[in-house]
């Protein structure tokens, strides 16, 4: 195939892909969107092998190494849970960061002898900088999906002096550039292995000081990462396709990652930087008063007697298995007449999006399930919110409480509705540790136990009753 | 279900008699709205009060007295009766100085009363040693909504002003295109998007006007275009939000930008309703005689604030008047032109205020309470209006959203400086790709630079539900660096390159079928 065919071929690929982000803005466009980004996929695979770059060997090469890791892939995405999509996106991310050092360091091992002067220089620098973000990429992915994974602890670890240790490895990381620079031929291979070595240790240490609940910016961080090591392998390789599919991806990780760092008000920087609570030296008030434990048949008769519902899950219902039994509680509800939506803030969960596909998976429809902003203004008209496993993000001191960790975090404002029911194990403070005064409001009531459990319960009240409530409306007429 | 009935009657009559409300009929003149109906009427008996109605109190309203009778209420024959059996007395119209005369010594009187206009009035129940809650005085607070009758009334009037303005109306409200003709559609301004406006917009709104309304307060802007209404601007740095969802007078600027508005707007549009009060003051007058005269023939003006002496110089209040081919609407009783519904609602604001009040067992007028102090103007005889000053509406700036406020002092101290460094930073770095690099590069760079705006457009459109679809997806389309590998793999089966780029395939490969995948199982779950 004539090199023309194969830029007209990288061409359709990149709009494919375009087309393929495009379609993911809705979600009757998306299923169509996964296509186009499929289609594009085969079209660069195949010109690519179809083209002179692939030769001979190279075919069973490419057959060895393709064919079973299709298979592998497929059988991972079909078995994954979706309470696992966490993981499995870091672990993929930690792939393209594999792949990303593997391409430099096997472009570097090959060099090109058409380069000479500037265009050598800048060969090189592409490709040391492609190495570094891809490992940093890497290592970062595999200690996010092992915290992810329960495999590490999922707190934050600081160490001593950590600013300054990221600090020395970035100097390093500079320093051996000098000598990889001014090697001959593959002499820079030894600089060029002690800087993956270095950016290896920099994306573990950058990772283990971010805690479980800042997850949903550090995956989408390393998506930006693993863009941007796609796109640096497209310029060490001239190679448009990848620049521009990298470019994509690479922005698509850094806008995920604004909106998540938005929606906690706290500058990307600190995120990456580290935890909370850790910076300001700020201490919030302590909540006061008593909380109202309530039980699991009050619970059903509050939800049997409110007009209009809205639930807020958090991580909690994510890591209890429970949007079954939530979507079923829906539907129940939704049956009887009642209004019942579904309020999301934008970092619930450990992945941007993270509680949408777990609420999708159990079957409740996407039009109740609403954004933060969204649903914001509705909360005083709301006979009942059901809080599932969310905690800071429904926390009142991030609006009322100026010296609190969370100041100015946009909040679900729950406690604007009439009656709030809380699902949770016991009142300890969330991830942030900031202590929950929500908790302790009048309108508040506690349903203590274990969110599975919980939720089990209320459903299997809400069916028994079932067949007496039908009857309330006839008494009441 | 005799069995259930027995207690109840028991209870009716134990010793202890029970607190009597009584409504008599309204005695102004078209007056035909009524204090309770049948069904508010239920409603205070199940707070425990006895209700005895005057006859044919509702008879206006078309409540006739069997419905009374049915839904357990007493008919009583004589107004004397009423007034002077009863505990507490429900009106709507303040009473006039013969019915003062009847209430109780030491009775309760719940009606409008505007203590404001009718200190008289104040001075004669005060000296029957009276209570009496004036329903116009409760506080425009939050929690007193469910009470606030200035609002239920407003809300009816504004309907009704529209439909009184389509009944003077030759034409049709909303356009079309017939075989016999175009119609155009009618353009109506509504002065004032106060609680009457806001009704006044949605019901011209659904008759298929062309809505425009005005208001001095640039908060209610929001509420007017929810309406779907046009909301006109004067570019004039002026905020009139006043005290208790009112507006507050302007600077004589302002009114002049102002009627300049209005006299343009006279040319164009075919009804002007005008809803603009000032609390404690005349209506301003906001529709002049050269406005008036400026308007087509067969136009429309009705003036909502015609009991306060009008918004329009012409307004005859109490009348319809025709100023040459314009007709000018001043009704002053279009609640009661709905009084059927308008009885309903004023009489749930009732039954919510005797509510409060603590009901037949627990009555107490307990003055520590804001909305029941706000709303007492004689307590046992003693005039305690007005009620010490207190802000009660809530400022624009008190309204702002905490987390706004709260942003620019989380932002980065940059200041003037900061907002330089990255542009002065970004051009830097652009000279220095320009002045050194070859073209080759260039040319890649240009890609490069231009996928990633596309890339930035793109996915903010990215609705917040499909962001784990999003990531997992743009995983798989990364996967497309196994292209690199591929580039690499057809060398000698053994060099390091091959292997390594062999390497890069099988990892890539797995994200991009794994991506793909757990994409497509993932997008097959979202249904409507």
């Amino acid at each position: 195939m004539s090199n023309h065919v194969l830029t007209v071929a990288y061409i359709a690929a990149s709009v494919l892909f375009i087309l393929s982000l495009g379609g993911l803005a809705n979600q009757e466009t998306a299923k169509r969107g996964n296509v186009y980004g499929i289609a594009g996929m085969a079209i660069a695979f195949v010109a690519t092998a179809a083209s002179t770059a692939v030769s001979g060997s190279g075919y069973g090469v490419l057959a060895a190494a393709g064919v079973p890791a299709v298979i592998i892939g497929a059988i991972v995405a079909s078995r994954v849970a979706m309470t696992a999509m966490p993981e499995l996106v870091a672990i993929l991310h930690s792939f393209v960061g594999l792949a990303a050092v593997l391409v430099g360091v096997a472009s570097y091992l090959q060099p090109d002898h058409n380069l000479v002067g500037v265009e050598a220089t800048i060969h090189q620098l592409e490709i040391y900088i492609g190495v570094f973000i891809g490992a940093v990429t890497f290592t970062g992915s595999v200690v996010a999906f092992g915290k992810l994974r329960a495999l590490i602890t999922s707190k934050a670890v600081l160490l001593p002096g950590r600013h300054g240790l990221n600090i020395a490895l970035l100097v390093g990381t500079i320093a051996l550039g000098v000598p990889f620079m001014s090697a001959e031929g593959t002499a820079g291979l030894v600089p060029l292995m002690g800087m993956t070595a270095i950016a290896s240790v920099l994306g573990i240490h950058l990772v283990v000081a971010i805690g479980g609940a800042d997850m949903p910016v550090v995956i989408s961080i390393l998506n930006s990462y693993s863009g941007w090591a796609a796109a640096a392998a497209g310029f060490m390789l001239s190679n448009d396709l990848l620049i521009i599919t990298g470019a994509l991806v690479g922005s698509s990780g850094a806008i995920l990652s604004y909106i998540m760092c938005k929606a906690m008000n706290r500058s990307f920087i600190s995120v990456i930087l580290g935890g909370f609570g850790t910076s300001g030296g700020k201490t919030a008030k302590a909540a006061e008063g008593t909380a109202t434990a309530t039980t699991l048949e009050e619970t059903v008769e509050s939800l049997d007697a409110a007009d209009s519902v809205i639930i807020v899950p958090g991580y909690g219902m994510a890591v209890a298995q429970a949007q079954h039994a939530v979507a079923e509680i829906t539907k129940i509800l939704r049956d009887r007449g009642k209004q019942v939506r579904f309020g999301i803030h934008p970092v619930a969960g450990r992945l941007p999006g993270h509680m949408n596909v777990l609420l999708a998976e159990a079957n409740v429809p996407y039009d109740i399930v609403l954004e933060m902003e969204e649903i914001n203004d509705d909360f005083p008209e709301t006979d009942v919110v059901l809080v599932i496993g969310a905690n800071d993000t429904v926390n009142p001191s991030a609006l009322e409480d100026p010296d609190s960790p969370i100041a100015g975090m946009p909040v679900l404002e729950v406690w604007k509705a009439r009656n709030v029911i809380v699902l949770k194990r016991s009142l300890s403070p969330g991830y942030a540790g900031v202590p929950n005064p929500l908790f302790y409001k009048d309108n508040t009531q506690m349903l203590y136990g274990d969110a599975r459990a919980n939720v089990n319960g209320i459903l299997s009240q809400l069916t028994a009753t079932e067949a007496t409530s039908t009857l309330v409306p006839a008494a009441v007429g | 279900m005799t069995v259930a009935i027995a207690p109840e009657t028991d209870q009716h009559s134990s010793p202890q008699p029970a607190m009597r409300i009584g409504i008599p009929r309204e005695v102004f003149p078209g007056e035909r709205r009524v204090a309770a109906t049948p069904d508010t009427a239920k409603k205070l008996q199940k707070l425990g009060f006895e209700v005895w109605v005057e006859a044919n109190a509702g008879q206006g309203a078309s409540f006739p007295d069997e419905a009374y009778r049915a839904a357990g209420c007493r008919v009583v024959d004589r107004p004397e009766q009423v007034w002077a059996e009863a505990d507490v007395v429900l009106k709507v119209r303040p009473p006039t100085p013969e019915e003062a005369a009847q209430l109780r010594d030491g009775g309760t009187l719940i009606s409008f009363i505007w203590p404001a206009q009718n200190d008289g009035l104040l001075q004669d129940l005060a000296a029957r040693h009276a209570t009496v809650i004036a329903i116009d005085a409760v506080p425009r607070i939050t929690r007193a909504q469910k009470m606030d009758a200035l609002s239920s009334m407003a809300n009816l009037a504004g309907y009704r002003a529209v439909i009184e303005a389509a009944q003077q109306f030759g034409r049709c409200f909303t356009g079309q295109i017939t075989a016999a003709g175009k119609m155009p559609p009618c353009k109506v301004l509504v002065i004032g998007a106060g609680v009457a406006g806001l009704a006044a917009i949605g019901a011209a709104r659904g008759l298929g006007a062309v809505v425009r309304a005005f208001d001095t307060r640039p908060v209610v802007k929001e509420q007017v275009q929810s309406l779907g209404a046009e909301f006109l601007e004067l570019h004039f740095e002026e905020d009139g939000t006043g005290t208790g969802g009112y507006a507050k007078v302007m600077s004589p600027e302002f009114i002049a930008a102002e009627m300049a508005l209005f006299a343009q707007q006279a040319r164009e549009v075919d009804i002007i309703i005008t809803t603009a009060l000032i609390p404690g003051k005349p209506a301003p007058r906001l529709i002049t005689r050269e406005m008036v005269d400026a308007m087509r023939p067969g136009s429309v003006i009705v003036d909502m604030a015609a009991e306060q002496g009008g918004n329009c110089e012409l307004t005859r209040p109490g009348e319809i008047y025709d100023h040459n081919g314009v007709k000018i609407i001043g009704l002053t009783d279009l609640p009661s032109r709905m009084a059927n519904q308008a009885s309903q609602l004023y009489g749930t604001n009732l039954v919510h205020l005797l509510t409060d009040l603590g009901g037949a067992e627990n009555y107490q007028v307990d003055l520590e309470d804001e909305v029941i102090r706000g709303a007492t103007v004689i307590h046992e005889g003693q005039v305690i209006w007005p009620p010490p000053a207190r802000p009660v509406a809530p400022s624009p700036a008190a309204t702002t959203p905490a987390p706004e406020a709260a942003v620019p002092a989380s932002t980065p101290a940059g200041g003037p400086l900061g907002k330089w460094v990255m542009p002065i930073a970004i051009a830097a770095a652009l000279i220095g790709v320009g002045v050194s690099a070859p073209e080759s590069f260039l040319s890649h760079f240009t890609v490069f630079v231009l996928a990633i705006f596309l890339g930035w457009k793109l996915i903010w459109d990215v609705s917040p539900a499909l962001h784990t679809p999003l990531m997992s997806v743009t995983n798989a389309i990364s996967g497309i660096i196994i292209i690199g590998g591929m580039l690499q793999i057809s060398g000698d089966l053994t060099s390091p390159t091959t292997i390594l780029g062999a390497i890069a395939i099988f990892v890539g490969t797995i994200n991009i079928s794994g991506g793909f995948l757990v994409t497509q199982r993932m997008l097959k779950m979202f249904r409507r």
